[in-house]
């Protein structure tokens, strides 16, 4: 037992020294990520009950990706061709052919997405350290705000407000930016363009700084096509959350929903985005362990 | 209640829809050049290089001097009536259905041509012209006219089914986005169609003209994206059996060359569009207009795409969007092929650079949106398939029916 344990933890020492897993992400810096996990269990487990929460939209044709100039290279929006459907194709089955660019529907941004992040270690989704797609969430409400104002910027200060309610923002966590932004189901309202570009709500370049230097989380998700606000193009850096965050090893997440299901604290997610080798990112199946007070 | 009169009496639903008959179609291969040139609504005539004799009908030696030496030539087609008949009985089915007919002999240029006569025409002797016209099997027939003025078919009641008038037919635009979707939806709407569905594919990206569109009585705007199979299929389901004019805009322009960094994406969204979308359409729609080709005076009558001059021989700059029109065009022969089978007709438009934002770095002379427009509707109310609109078009058209390759390595010089 004693030797399978030591080399278990022989073998987990290379990860220990991974770019993206700061000593100083972990809560309990020297233990090995699986401990972080068993105690993450263990308080689900001390839960009367338990709540699994899908934060993934569909994958549909019907879903818009993300807008650019149509010179630029463009992501390709999801399709589906079927294949057979117990027919003269395939008498017995039913399958069909896909195709999307990796930044469709609900989808995992990793650190080589963005330029700031290419020289990095591990920073394509094959290489990503697998105790990094359970993370506990910290879900800040800015759906009244967002309301209010399409254009909405989270700033260190709405941070800061949330944690003297809530808690410190603990290091490798995610960070999700709830708007209800999903609830548009209208593409139009949910892609939200006019004539100076798309506007949706977003966190302002300081706050992601706070997020990345002083809270050290693990990613930063949003209900939005970005992580970044609609008009982040024109922020000092253009794309802020792109840029600090994949340039500092951390995550993306996007076009989440049902963020409004999940409490402010104590849900656990889980994100394991496609393994393909040097991708930038792809669609995944998001969901949240959430822990509830007693039966109801 | 009185019906607007563009509107086509409807239809009772108790009774069969009629099959569509055709015209007798069967042409030797020396008969095509007849064809050849009514599908760009021309009139060409054999000439004997020899003896200079005019030729009719098509032959494979002079009748006057048995040279083989024979030569396409367009004629002017002033000539004389010299006697007429009226046809009352008929074994061929489509004649048969459209008794009596009208049919005379015209003195041309020393040949005797079996012609139909328009209702506008008098009484033999007079002077005539002869026009060439596609029939509904998409084969030459000669048609007498008056030698004054413009020809007008729908002014007959049997050439008028020669035509796919827009006037009263219900139609679909598959994209309203570019400017040359927007310009067709307004000349369909002037020319007098009854119903025009716009296809709006990426509804949240909001293109200025296209959402005035709806302003007109005539215009629904639909979602249709034409790179999503499933909403070609659910457009096709919920507007198909209705549609009697398919009018393909749908178009994607890039400018890379072939060596260009990211041209392989262009190229694919190109082929998506251009070549796919039109696939995607003629499974779902092609069906749907050949069920309907004989459905009264409203009936499915035609396809038209919007093809480019480029996709008969490759302009380098523009080189991936070249080589997608030129797939479409080799599609488009396969779904002319189907469609006649139903008496549907298939036009292409083969315009040059038009005035719009993927030409931009063209000289003029550029096809401005409204005439390629206008072009689609004397398209659809003459009776042709093969459309060259504007300088450009006709230049490039004499080229490469003259030399082909030399046309090829002209416009490479372009790119040099």
């Amino acid at each position: 037992m004693k030797a399978a344990a030591k080399k278990r933890k022989t073998k987990e020492a290379p990860k220990k020294t991974n770019q993206k897993t700061p000593k100083k992400a972990r809560t309990t810096a020297a233990e090995p990520a699986n401990d972080h996990l068993r105690g993450w269990l263990r308080m689900l487990a001390a839960s009367p009950r338990l709540r699994l929460v899908d934060l993934t939209q569909t994958l549909s044709p019907d879903f818009p990706p993300i807008v650019l100039p149509p010179e630029m290279g463009q992501a390709r929006p999801f399709r589906m061709e079927q294949i057979s459907r117990y027919d003269e194709s395939g008498p017995a089955w039913y399958w069909n052919n896909l195709s999307f660019g990796e930044h469709t529907g609900t989808h995992f941004d990793a650190p080589i997405h963005w330029i700031s992040g290419r020289d990095l270690a591990n920073n394509s989704v094959d290489a990503l350290p697998v105790e990094h797609f359970i993370a506990p969430a910290s879900v800040i409400d800015c759906s009244a705000e967002a309301g209010a104002n399409a254009d909405f910027l989270l700033t260190v200060g709405h941070i800061k407000a949330w944690e003297r309610r809530h808690g410190r923002i603990a290091a490798g966590s995610w960070v999700l930016m709830r708007t209800d932004w999903s609830k548009r189901s209208d593409p139009v309202a949910y892609q939200n363009l006019d004539e100076t570009g798309q506007h949706t709500p977003g966190p302002d370049p300081a706050c992601v700084r706070f997020l990345v230097k002083e809270r050290n989380i693990l990613g930063f998700g949003t209900e939005t096509i970005g992580t970044d606000a609609g008009q982040a193009a024109h922020f000092k850096p253009p794309y802020p959350c792109h840029y600090y965050m994949h340039g500092a090893g951390k995550y993306g997440l996007q076009c989440l929903c049902n963020l409004d299901l999940l409490p402010a604290t104590g849900a656990l997610m889980v994100a394991a985005p496609l393994k393909i080798r040097e991708g930038s990112g792809s669609p995944l199946r998001v969901f949240a362990i959430v822990p509830m007070r007693r039966r109801g | 209640m009185a019906q607007a009169p563009t509107r086509a009496k409807r239809k009772n639903p108790v009774l069969r829809t009629p099959l569509p008959t055709l015209p007798p179609h069967a042409r030797s291969r020396v008969a095509l050049g007849l064809t050849a040139a009514a599908a760009r609504g021309a009139l060409e005539l054999q000439v004997c290089r020899d003896c200079g004799a005019v030729q009719y009908p098509p032959r494979e030696v002079c009748r006057d001097c048995l040279s083989s030496r024979l030569t396409w030539r367009p004629r002017n087609g002033d000539g004389e009536l010299v006697a007429e008949t009226v046809l009352r009985t008929a074994q061929e089915l489509y004649f048969r259905e459209r008794l009596p007919w009208r049919i005379g002999i015209v003195r041309l240029d020393g040949a005797n041509l079996v012609v139909y006569v328009h209702e506008s025409v008098g009484r033999v002797p007079r002077r005539v012209r002869v026009e060439a016209a596609l029939d509904r099997a998409g084969e030459a027939v000669l048609i007498a006219v008056s030698p004054n003025g413009r020809t007008d078919l729908s002014a007959d009641a049997k050439l008028r089914e020669m035509t796919c008038d827009p006037r009263g037919r219900k139609i679909l635009v598959t994209d309203g986005k570019t400017v040359i979707g927007q310009a067709v939806v307004r000349a369909l709407a002037a020319a007098g169609a009854e119903v025009i569905w716009v296809g709006e594919a990426e509804p949240w990206k909001k293109i200025a003209g296209s959402a005035t569109l709806r302003d007109l009585p005539q215009v629904t705007m639909v979602p249709l994206d034409v790179t999503d199979s499933a909403s070609v299929r659910e457009l096709a389901g919920e507007i198909g059996a209705k549609v009697d004019i398919l009018v393909n805009t749908a178009d994607c322009h890039r400018t890379s060359a072939i060596g260009a960094r990211g041209a392989l994406d262009a190229a694919q969204l190109e082929m998506d569009i251009n070549y796919f979308g039109l696939l995607r359409l003629a499974k779902e729609f092609a069906p749907l207009l050949k069920a309907r080709a004989a459905d009264g005076p409203a009936s499915s009558v035609a396809w038209v795409n919007v093809l480019s001059i480029f996709a008969l021989a490759n302009y380098p700059p523009h080189g991936t969007y070249s080589a997608s029109k030129a797939a479409a065009l080799s599609l488009s022969q396969a779904l002319r092929a189907d469609l006649y089978t139903a008496g549907v007709r298939l036009i292409n438009l083969f315009p040059g650079p038009v005035d719009d934002e993927w030409d931009q770095l063209e000289m003029p002379p550029k096809l401005s949106p409204g005439a390629l427009a206008a072009a689609v509707v004397a398209a659809l109310q003459g009776s042709l398939e093969d459309v060259y609109p504007g300088e450009v078009a006709q230049d490039w058209l004499a080229r490469y029916r003259d030399n082909a390759k030399a046309l090829e390595r002209e416009l490479s010089e372009g790119s040099r």
